[in-house]
């Protein structure tokens, strides 16, 4: 697999200026890669145009040769809102992806019971969505994007509504997982410690110029401790930067 | 939560009783004693009890209760697929949305009884005449409630769905239609209320069989407690669909969604 960004500008109809301008990037296979900066700066857009939900005013996106036009299954989404069906129940929609890409139906029952055990959700297979609470409504639709085997995985900051406490475990259960199954991983955070914590590089969008002001490989040994000296570093490195202190 | 249910049956039904005590009460006073209007003027619950009991031993109100609901039925599953198809147009050409549906809403403001002149020249005094009067009083309120019930869903759904790799006949059968289902039954519902009043519009017109007959022929023979059994019936098997199909079909979804709170 490989991602490659080039040249990618994005201006919304009726808006006088650019919310990206001239993105490049490479995320190769197995990669986690965070994506940080201020609220509003376009990390979502970005995100939604290697979905395919919008198109690039200029530029191209290639996955693995082929350019970016429609969204598709081998970009599977994880929103922050879940964007789970409450007219199923859990294991009905970790099913759905499934479905409606004709797996086979034991194939279906054999890998959504393999995911859900994956984020500790399997007695909870046959729960109404309405009685779950945040956390586990992230971890279905984490098994959800899961059983889709998408080449990259796309999250839009997923845990940013959560309580800092649920966030912290499903971020650590996010990063177990990322070891176990060896996604590729194109992930969206306002968090900066949730960055560091996760990524292999930390992409840090300007708000000011709407390109990338800078990338940092984050070469800390996992599981990362969030208190070392190495850390609290890189952290406040890319705060500074996200902050647009340093230049 | 039971007990308080079952309370609120009783209440109600004692409030019933009471309601006919003095509606029994005040025919005695105001006709029989004051003798203040004649008899056929004024029903009264003792009369509309032996008219209930005539016309259901001669068999007239069963066959007219079942050859109007029929009919009904008919009517409104006709709208619905008219009502559908035009909301779906609806929905998918912007040059509609902007034209066609404000003059739809404009329609819903025009009594469906208006259009029985329309449909006795086009029908003459047939079954036909009553079910294009009911058609036309229903299709449109069902256009509008298709129309605004997909606008309605949330786009969360859908991207979830395009970007697992649904296809458009997927989106809109696996995504938008049960997204949309609980808005759409209580559009059918406001449908069914339209179409049965639709109904009696067109009955009371025309001659075929039903209760809308039965309410003329009371007219007819001077008969006001036939009259007042009439209206009764009309109200209650409205409210018994309503209550009966819909309103549970709505309750069953809305609680198995979480949408409700007991
Ligand atoms: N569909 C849209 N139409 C017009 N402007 C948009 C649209 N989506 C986003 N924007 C604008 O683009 C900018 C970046 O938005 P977004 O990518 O959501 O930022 P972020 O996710 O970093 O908070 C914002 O100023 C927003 O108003
Ligand atoms: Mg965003």
């Amino acid at each position: 697999m490989s991602l490659i960004i080039r040249g990618l500008s994005k201006q919304f109809q009726g808006s006088d200026e650019h919310t990206l301008q001239n993105i490049n990037l490479e995320i190769a296979s197995g990669e986690f890669v965070c994506v940080v900066g201020t609220s509003g700066c376009g990390k979502s857009t970005l995100l939604n145009l290697i979905a395919g939900l919008e198109n690039p005013t200029e530029g191209e996106i290639l996955l693995d040769g082929e350019k970016i036009t429609k969204p598709g299954a081998e970009r599977t989404v994880m929103f922050q809102d879940h964007g789970l069906f409450p007219w199923l129940n859990v294991i009905e929609n970790v099913k759905f992806g499934m479905k409606i890409n004709g797996v086979a139906k034991e194939l279906q029952e054999e890998k959504a019971l393999h995911y859900l055990k994956l984020v500790n959700l399997y007695d909870y297979r046959d729960y109404p969505i309405h009685q779950l609470s945040g956390g586990m409504r992230q971890r279905t639709a984490l098994a959800r994007a899961l059983t889709m085997d998408s080449k990259i995985l796309l999250m839009d900051e997923p845990f940013a509504s959560l309580d800092k406490q649920t966030s912290n475990r499903l971020r650590e259960e996010l990063q177990r997982i990322w070891l176990e199954t060896q996604r590729t991983i194109f992930f969206i955070t306002h968090s900066v410690e949730e960055a560091v914590y996760l990524a292999d590089r930390v992409v840090v969008l300007s708000p000011e110029t709407h390109s990338i002001r800078d990338i940092i490989s984050i070469n800390l040994e996992r599981p990362r401790h969030i208190y070392s000296p190495e850390f609290i570093e890189l952290r406040h490195r890319i705060l500074d930067e996200v902050r647009g202190e340093a230049i | 939560m039971k007990y308080e249910g079952r309370l609120y049956k009783l209440s109600l039904l004692i409030f019933i009783l009471i309601l006919i005590v003095f509606w029994q009460g005040f025919y005695f006073l105001a006709v029989d004693v004051l003798q203040l209007s004649k008899p056929y003027t004024v029903p009264s619950p003792l009369g509309v009890g032996e008219r209930f009991l005539d016309l259901l031993s001669n068999g007239t109100l069963p066959e007219a209760t079942l050859q109007s609901l029929g009919r009904g039925i008919l009517g409104y599953a006709i709208a619905i697929v008219i009502g559908a198809v035009i909301g779906l147009l609806i929905h998918h050409f912007y040059y509609l949305q902007k034209n066609l549906k404000p003059m739809l809403l404009g329609l819903q403001t025009l009594p469906s009884v208006c259009w029985v002149p329309f449909s006795i020249l086009w029908f003459g005094l047939s079954t036909n005449a009553i079910l294009f009067v009911v058609v036309m009083g229903t299709a449109f309120s069902i256009s509008i409630s298709v129309d605004n019930a997909i606008k309605n869903v949330p786009p969360i759904y859908v991207k979830a769905g395009l970007t697992m790799g649904a296809t458009k006949s997927q989106l809109y059968w696996d995504v938008i239609l049960p997204a949309c289902l609980p808005e759409l039954v209580s559009g059918l519902k406001q449908g069914w209320s339209f179409a049965w009043r639709a109904l009696m519009a067109g009955e009371v017109m025309t001659t075929s069989i039903g209760l809308g007959q039965t309410l003329i022929t009371g007219r007819d023979l001077a008969d006001i407690n036939q009259v007042m059994l009439v209206m009764l019936v009309i109200v209650l098997v409205g409210l018994l669909i309503d209550k009966c199909i819909f309103s549970a079909i709505e309750h069953r979804m809305l609680k198995k969604r979480g949408l409700l709170s007991e």
